[in-house]
């Protein structure tokens, strides 16, 4: 996934001269995670740059590069990092286009590494989606495979709109689904690990049927919608499971469809509980398809605890806990 | 150790408190026209004086002395104190408004008029501030309609930002003006993002932050100067230190730190104290500043020493926190007499003529007001639709907002 995500800077910043890139080790080094990498050698130090350590620095000075007419696209070293920067996000990104009537817009991208499963403790570990998707007037994507990290940080770069874009670390060097005690495997042997060559732009807001089935949705994103796979193999239930790819704007036809064809539904994240995505999701699923469920929406989540580090196996939502809750639900 | 004194903490208080007698004559003023004029390109390590000092061209007598002085012909500055003059009346209008009720909130500029209407003057079209909500006088100075100034106001159907912004949160990328947000200091580190993309740009324009003494405390500052710095953006880095923010004292955001001007030598740039009520001076060091940004040499930080003469706001009493006498006592005078004396001893103005020109532009402004109260007011008149309020969310309004707008019946 980190090359497909370089691919697709590399491709933006080769077609568009106004991309820019910048943030903590991003530039000579190509970032902790290496998706920068060689960026700055190909394009120069003017648009790939290293930045002081201030995440409200970095996104508050793309916020006036993208005002001016650029397009920036930033990194945050780990999602964990963004509560500095979010008042620049939520009062000044997030609003520049509706407090100017549309005089001054803010075409950013802001990407960061989301999510556990690299024994990265409380605060390298968080996934804090749900404070983003609050907030009007910003966009969430949360890609699961490299195709779509690609595809989707394509159409982000060209968003008119700020795009929050959420890349779950534990896919990085490859497929995860929750089963820590195997072997790590590449993406290169994934059915979903190949990356089409040509521009492929995956657009916001469509969600991606990894499961075709037909006894209970699985709603879920990033590294969960792998976990649920293995879930539903290993449990054997007919699961329909759905890639949201993008929380704002939320592809809610593909979810109410599914849902009246299964009539369950389960939602699984890694955030924390409380006030989650999944509370929206599961507020949705039983306004619009509350005559066709037979069980009440279950969410399967990370605990509302802080993410903790040598119990990161026990606080992850791995396939033994998201398969229980599958044959629970099916037996309700 | 028994006998160590226990620790204290100290809590900055101002000098004087209601009831209190002001007496500014222990604060040292330099005399006009004795501050040095560094070269442009000169090393900022050898100007750090002038953070602690303040560059002032007019005297007493209204004359303009010294090596900032002889930038404005007579014209400019009969042109400087009529933009002061229209800012001083349309407040005075805008403020009544909201006592009577037409609108909800309003900051007025009293005693600070100089600061934004000079700094105007020395920028280029094309140039970009990121103001706070006392600097509408860069509006004025560049030629934007007061009317739709007062539409903003009023929200009425005419208002540029269609109602949905506090009044006097003005947006106006023609005029380089950048779109208030009302949070303290988020645009000064967009100013230095702009500048930036300037420079990545190879562009010639040039960016303006503002901020006041008291938001200076705030993160965005710091990450401003920071990437100011080490970028060297084309940047001018405006602190407007008008004593007061709302009830809290310039020494609460100050700290042990001389001056705010002072803030800049640690980032190694120039940092420049001028005095705000000086028309002359204002603008002579905004040039320089503008020039060196404008010349790749990077950004310059100057604090504008001035005095907020009204209330922070249309919500606030300033009586409850500062004796009364305070703006009376406070030694830089008033920007508009200033300025006035000054062309009357350039032998180009009267007391007269001036009485005269205080009447026909509070006419002018009367006259603009009705034709923006024709429009409406906030309670009265035409307004943006509620059906707009969805709109400028996104860029394409997403199906959510669409359903929502439905709901709302629109």
């Amino acid at each position: 996934m980190i090359e497909a995500i370089q691919n697709a800077l590399d491709t933006a910043m080769g077609e568009d001269e106004r991309v820019v890139v910048f943030g903590e080790d991003v530039g000579y080094f190509g970032g902790v995670f290496r998706c920068t990498a060689g960026l700055q050698k190909k394009y120069g130090r003017t648009r790939c740059f290293d930045t002081p350590i201030s995440e409200l620095g970095i996104v508050g000075a793309a916020i006036g590069m993208a005002v001016y007419g650029l397009r920036p696209c930033v990194e945050i070293q780990f999602a964990d990092y963004m509560y500095p920067a979010y008042d620049q996000i939520v009062s000044e990104a997030a609003r520049i286009r509706y407090r100017s009537a549309g005089e001054f817009t803010c075409p950013i991208v802001i990407r960061m590494p989301t999510g556990g499963g690299i024994y990265g403790g409380q605060t390298h570990s968080q996934s804090p989606e749900a404070l983003f998707t609050h907030v009007c007037g910003l966009k969430t994507v949360v890609p699961s495979t490299p195709a779509d990290a690609r595809g989707l940080l394509l159409a982000a770069i060209a968003d008119p709109d700020p795009v929050i874009f959420l890349e779950p670390k534990r896919l990085y060097n490859g497929p995860f689904d929750g089963h820590h005690e195997r072997a790590v495997t590449s993406w290169k042997k994934h059915e979903l690990g190949e990356v089409p060559d040509d521009h492929h732009v995956v657009a916001l807001g469509q969600a991606a049927i990894r499961r075709q089935g037909g006894e209970l949705t699985v709603l879920a994103y990033g590294t969960m919608v792998h976990v649920a796979l293995a879930a539903a193999e290993e449990t054997g239930i007919d699961a329909e499971i759905i890639d949201l790819r993008t929380l704002i704007p939320l592809d809610t036809a593909t979810i109410h469809a599914s849902v009246a064809k299964t009539g369950r539904c389960v939602v699984v994240h890694e955030a924390t509980l409380t006030s989650g995505f999944g509370a929206e999701l599961a507020a949705l699923v039983q306004q619009n398809c509350f005559y066709q469920l037979e069980a009440p929406v279950r969410r399967i989540t990370g605990w509302d605890t802080p993410y903790p580090h040598a119990q990161e196996w026990d606080y992850f939502p791995g396939p033994a806990r998201v398969g229980r809750a599958f044959r629970e639900i099916m037996e309700a | 150790m028994d006998e160590e004194t226990p620790l204290s903490l100290h809590v900055p208080e101002p000098e004087w408190r209601p009831g209190d007698i002001p007496d500014y004559s222990g604060i040292v003023i330099p005399k006009a026209g004795t501050v040095r004029r560094p070269e442009i390109d000169e090393d900022p390590r050898a100007m750090r004086d002038l953070a602690f000092t303040i560059i002032r061209v007019l005297n007493r007598k209204g004359e303009a002395v010294g090596p900032w002085a002889g930038l404005l012909s007579d014209e400019e500055l009969a042109s400087g104190l009529r933009h002061m003059m229209l800012l001083r009346a349309y407040d005075a209008r805008m403020l009544l408004a909201q006592r009577q009720g037409k609108t909800s909130f309003y900051m007025q500029h009293l005693g600070e008029e100089a600061i934004s209407c000079a700094f105007q003057r020395a920028l280029k079209p094309g140039d970009m501030n990121f103001p706070t909500y006392r600097q509408a006088g860069l509006l004025i100075a560049s030629g934007y309609p007061m009317f739709k100034m007062m539409c903003q106001i009023y929200s009425n159907e005419e208002d540029p930002v269609r109602g949905r912004q506090l009044p006097v949160m003005y947006s106006s990328r023609e005029h380089g003006f950048f779109s208030i947000s009302g949070n303290l200091a988020t645009q000064y580190i967009q100013a230095v993002g702009w500048a930036m993309a300037s420079a990545i740009s190879h562009d010639r324009r040039i960016a303006v932050g503002w901020i006041g003494d008291g938001s200076t405390a705030e993160n965005d500052f710091h990450a401003a100067l920071v990437f100011a710095s080490t970028y060297k953006a084309p940047v001018v880095l405006n602190i407007v230190n008008n004593q007061w923010a709302i009830s809290t004292f310039q020494g609460i955001a100050r700290g042990g730190s001389g001056t705010f001007a002072a803030r800049g030598l640690g980032f190694g740039m120039p940092a420049l104290r001028v005095d705000g009520n000086d028309y002359l001076a204002v603008h002579a060091v905004a040039r320089w500043a503008a020039e060196r940004a404008r010349r790749n040499l990077g950004p310059t930080l100057i604090e504008y020493v001035t005095y907020r003469a009204g209330g922070h706001s249309t919500s606030d009493d300033p009586a409850a926190y500062r004796p009364k006498e305070e703006s009376d006592a406070w030694p830089l005078g008033d920007p508009v007499l200033r300025l006035k004396a000054h062309l009357i001893a350039r032998g180009v103005w009267s007391e007269e003529r001036h009485k005269q020109f205080e009447a026909q532009i509070m006419d002018e402004v009367i006259a603009v007001q009705k034709k923006a109260e024709a429009i409406g007011t906030l309670h009265t008149g035409a307004h943006p639709s509620p059906r707009d309020m969805f709109e400028d969310v996104y860029a394409e309004l997403p199906p959510h907002l669409v359903r929502q707008r439905q709901e709302a019946g629109y």
